[in-house]
């Protein structure tokens, strides 16, 4: 007993969380921070949201896209998701349906306005820039626990916020773009503050940075605005959310081949 | 999530230009096509009218459309004296959209097209590729007017999709439809989805005018149609999918009867006594499946159909199988490299009305991943019964947030005497198209 409260008092000290407290490797520790942080996100339903993406060049000039998003959330497996492009013109109406799993590779649907045409298309490389961003599609797909294993490296304030620092590691090693990911999460809400990106040779690929938390329903935190940066081709992109919604009454038949076809 | 392959249309572009299949094409003359949709567009019209005046509870509308011009020059001189050897044109579609305020539910659609060539006057034409109101409900789905659908699964030949009539002006691969009338029910359920079609009246193909290239050596004479039917082109005809995902395979089973979307063409003599094609317009029953199979980088896809001639008492059958392997990320670039390989066999062999009936398709697409959603497609077709080999090379880029230009040329190689594309043997060309869109 004696030793039990010596370790606890030893661990209050260090003002460890809860969820660590009870780990005991730092692999332990990495999977828990991540399992509560996804338990904090369980039972949102569905979301709808626009999302403004401005791609930088090197020389500093953008382009613009915009695209509204529907998500589902879907008991015991990956999040099902409906992207509507708005610009550039040449693509607006083109629809992508996601189903994501937790296991083994997502569904994905492309939906070609002009042909009317919906097709089957292949999610096994996920390491394929999104709409030519500095988002890969591992990026910006549904973030399942179980699509990475993990290691809890040190807890360290980032800008005065106290952060726990993981690793993540992709299961699906040989698709994925990535090698790790050192990730920050705060210690208050379990959100994700900072990803930087280590690409196959293991060097430092991308940084992201995510600011502009807002809770809704009195428990759910987005974030809304995203900045990528690639520190080796000298490209970024920003990701502006707004008109974040939750709880829209979206159903599976809103995330169906013919919802792709008849979505606006 | 492979190759965004958002103009994917293209891929089969790329060759369809192949499509050109039937043989000859003629001359025509006035008469847009949509003269002939008899009433449904006027129809229309009043409804939306109506519920303009009556149910005066917009909620959202949108006009968009985008403006094209496009230059096509060909290598060699034409065949004939009276074709222009060289074209350009100018191409406008707008699109407007309606939704209702009731419930969201209700919605309207409306997209007039427009081309004007300077060579062919067949090429020049009006077309309403939609014009309907759609009810989309919980449990089921209601379209009224003239719409699009597709069928399908493969790139470079489409043979189950058949409730749309082939545009063949616009390209020669087949792939731009012009609108059909119909009123589509579509039933969701767990256990897949089924499509219901009426569809009450019938559009003839569009085809080269005397003037214009890549045509037959005889025009087809599209003012003068002989249908089989004794309803000529009001034959009302049916059509029905079910449709369904199980795990990584998306299949579908259809059926049509009606009239033949693709006519045969008979040889005859137009108004003034000159030889023409005369297009004869069928009656059929098509049994169609189309099935796509996801298997690691693998995309694996097959049509099939089996079709049965009322007036000849005749059938054939006819299959295309093939694949798509995704090379992502090329040599760490962040290109995404797609290789395509397509086979189609069609039972009827040389007498077969496409120029498919045993031949080999393979393409290959570029995605760059840049900001300009810069593509290249490449594609070859290769006859297995004949020297024939069709090349196609196509490149496209952005510029800015709503202009995108595309260089496209296509080669005919070595069509023997009597093969569908000796016709256009002299008709390599480079096709520059440049797209504002607002």
């Amino acid at each position: 007993m004696k030793r039990f409260l010596s370790v606890c008092i030893i661990c209050l000290f260090l003002s460890l969380p809860a969820g660590v407290l009870r780990a005991d490797t730092p692999e332990e520790q990495g999977l828990s921070i991540a399992l509560e942080a996804e338990r904090r996100d369980d039972g949102f339903g569905d979301s709808t949201a626009d999302m403004k993406m401005i791609l930088k060049n090197r020389h500093g000039q953008e382009s613009v896209r915009l695209i509204r998003i529907k998500t589902l959330e879907v008991k015991d497996d990956g999040d099902k998701s409906l992207s509507v492009f708005d610009t550039p013109r040449d693509v607006k109406g083109t629809a992508f349906l996601t189903f994501s799993h937790k296991q083994g590779d997502d569904d994905q649907w492309l939906y070609l306005p002009a042909l009317k045409r919906v097709k089957r298309i292949n999610s096994r490389n996920k390491s394929g820039s999104f709409m030519g961003s500095e988002f890969a599609y591992e990026d910006i797909s549904s973030q399942e626990s179980e699509k990475y294993t993990y290691k809890w490296i040190k807890n360290e304030p980032l800008n005065g916020v106290d952060c726990f620092i993981i690793e993540r590691y992709p299961v699906d090693l040989k698709n994925s773009g990535y090698t790790r990911l050192l990730t920050w999460i705060d210690k208050d809400e379990y959100r994700v503050r900072k990803v930087e990106y280590y690409d196959r040779k293991k060097s430092l690929l991308k940084t992201l940075t995510l600011d502009g938390y807002q809770q809704y329903l009195g428990k759910y935190w987005r974030a809304h605005e995203m900045h990528m940066v690639n520190h080796q081709n000298g490209k970024s992109t920003v990701l502006l959310w707004t008109n974040q919604q939750f709880r829209q009454g979206l159903s599976e038949l809103d995330f169906t081949q013919n919802s792709l076809k008849r979505v606006r | 999530m492979a190759l965004p392959p958002f103009r994917s249309a293209f891929l089969s572009n790329c060759f369809a230009r192949v499509c050109f299949a039937d043989r000859p094409a003629a001359p025509l003359v006035l008469a847009p096509s949509w003269v002939r949709l008899r009433g449904l567009p006027v129809m229309g019209v009043f409804f939306v009218l109506f519920l303009l005046v009556f149910v005066n509870i917009s909620v959202a509308h949108e006009l968009t459309g985008v403006v094209a011009v496009e230059q096509r020059v060909f290598t060699k001189e034409p065949l004939l004296d009276e074709q222009k050897e060289h074209n350009y044109s100018l191409a406008m579609q707008l699109e407007y959209y309606y939704q209702f305020q009731y419930q969201n539910r209700f919605s309207f659609i409306f997209v007039p097209f427009f081309r004007w060539d300077s060579a062919d006057d067949e090429r020049s034409h009006f077309d309403f590729r939609e014009m309907n109101f759609l009810y989309g409900g919980e449990s089921w789905d209601l379209r009224l007017g003239i719409g699009k659908v597709f069928w399908g699964a493969t790139e470079f030949v489409h043979l189950v999709d058949i409730v749309n009539q082939t545009d063949l002006v616009e390209s020669i691969d087949g792939e731009e439809k012009l609108g059909q009338p119909m009123v589509h029910l579509f039933l969701p359920g767990q256990w897949g989805g089924v499509d219901l079609f009426v569809l009450p009246s019938f559009r003839e193909r569009t085809f080269p005018g005397s003037r214009g290239r890549l045509r037959s050596q005889l025009v087809v004479d599209t003012d003068h149609p002989v249908f089989e039917s004794s309803e000529q082109g009001n034959h009302v005809d049916f059509a029905l999918r079910y449709s369904h995902t199980i795990g990584d395979v998306d299949f579908g089973l259809s059926y049509f009867d009606g009239t033949d979307r693709q006519p045969l063409l008979l040889p005859g003599l137009d108004g003034q006594g000159l030889s023409v094609l005369t297009p004869y317009y069928r009656q059929i029953q098509q049994t169609g499946f189309d099935l796509q199979w996801i298997l690691g980088e693998w995309l694996l896809k097959m049509e099939s159909i089996y079709r049965h001639y009322d007036g000849e008492h005749d059938h054939y059958w006819a299959a295309v199988g093939g694949f798509e392997y995704t090379v992502g990320s090329l040599l760490d670039s962040g290109m995404d490299l797609g290789l395509i390989g397509e086979y189609v066999h069609d039972a009827r062999g040389d007498e077969a009305l496409t120029p498919f009936e045993d031949d080999i398709i393979l393409g290959l697409r570029l995605a760059v991943n840049d900001a300009a959603g810069s593509e290249v497609l490449a594609g070859v077709i290769v006859d297995m019964d004949s020297p024939t080999r069709l090349v196609s090379l196509e490149a496209s880029r952005r510029f800015g947030d709503r202009m995108r230009a595309t260089v496209e040329a296509g080669f005919f190689l070595n069509p023997p005497k009597g093969d569908l594309f000796y016709s256009l043997r002299e008709d390599d060309f480079l096709r520059v198209d440049v797209a504002f869109y607002f």
